[in-house]
């Protein structure tokens, strides 16, 4: 078994907002990311496959194929967007980072459990540098 | 949903890996410039990875403030900016990477704020890193 792991980055706005409290609530949980503004990111998407190398081509899985289902189905939908106003997932969820790994996770395992062979192992959203989040699934 | 949290911290500290129990000769063939007699210091760059319930109000898996104040009050007060040789857990190990990531984790371990820890990894140069998931 080997892991892959492509990256990508991706710009975006958001702000932390829970509508069922009130302003002081959010404002005491989430701190400064509770400005309704909004503030933004250069996030960095890793998506991490697991499979055997194949005896022909010896790649897990094509990189450009990979490639272009993170801009399709990621990218496209959160580079230069504001994440809480113009992607579905967040009209209702927080865009923590957790939950964009989850978001994130959600748009790209389809397409790679139809490819059949590799199987999504990881996604991994960084934040910043010093700040990341990562679902592996559930087990 | 599960879902781990990742945050990296620095702290600076000084070392001489150097084994009590071993002669002059040996420690300087096995650890080389590392041995050198008035150590020397890192830039160590501490990950931590927490797994947790993502909290559906939240949208966290734990809160990082809360994390951040027990990396400080745990890890980050207690090692930057000291040499490592000094530290009470040092005196019997020797403060290799190795050792100073088992004795993070073990430090961390029961004091999160929430979550589990899932592992602690520390960098002592960018070509060189530790990591530990516990037993």
């Amino acid at each position: 078994m080997v892991f892959l792991t492509r990256r990508a980055t991706f710009s975006a706005s958001h702000y932390y907002w829970n509508a069922a409290w009130p302003a002081e609530e959010n404002e005491r949980v989430f701190g400064r990311c509770s400005n309704r503004n909004g503030h933004g990111h250069n996030y960095t998407l890793e998506v991490t496959v697991a499979g055997e190398p194949d005896p022909v081509t010896g790649f897990v899985v094509d990189l450009k194929w990979l490639k272009d289902v993170m801009e399709r189905e990621v990218l496209q939908a959160f580079d230069h967007r504001h994440l809480n106003l113009e992607v579905p997932e967040f009209a209702t969820l927080i865009p923590t980072t957790e939950n964009l790994a989850i978001a994130a996770w959600k748009r790209v395992e389809p397409a790679i459990a139809a490819a059949g062979g590799a199987r999504l192992s990881r996604v991994r959203v960084y934040e910043t540098p010093e700040i990341f989040a990562e679902y592996r699934g559930e087990a | 949903m599960k879902a781990y949290f990742g945050r990296r911290y620095t702290l600076s500290a000084s070392h001489r890996l150097h084994n009590d129990a071993l002669s002059a000769g040996e420690n300087r063939s096995l650890y080389g410039q590392c041995n050198n007699p008035h150590g020397h210091g890192h830039n160590y760059v501490l990950e931590v990875l927490v797994g947790g319930e993502v909290n559906p109000e939240t949208g966290m898996s734990v809160n990082m403030a809360a994390l951040d104040g027990a990396v400080r009050g745990r890890v980050l007060e207690r090692f930057d900016h000291t040499n490592l040789n000094l530290d009470p857990v040092f005196q019997a190990r020797v403060p290799t990477t190795e050792n100073l990531c088992v004795t993070v984790f073990g430090l961390l371990k029961d004091a999160l704020p929430g979550g589990e820890l899932d592992y602690v990894r520390v960098e002592e140069t960018e070509n060189n890193f530790f990591e530990y998931f516990g037993e």
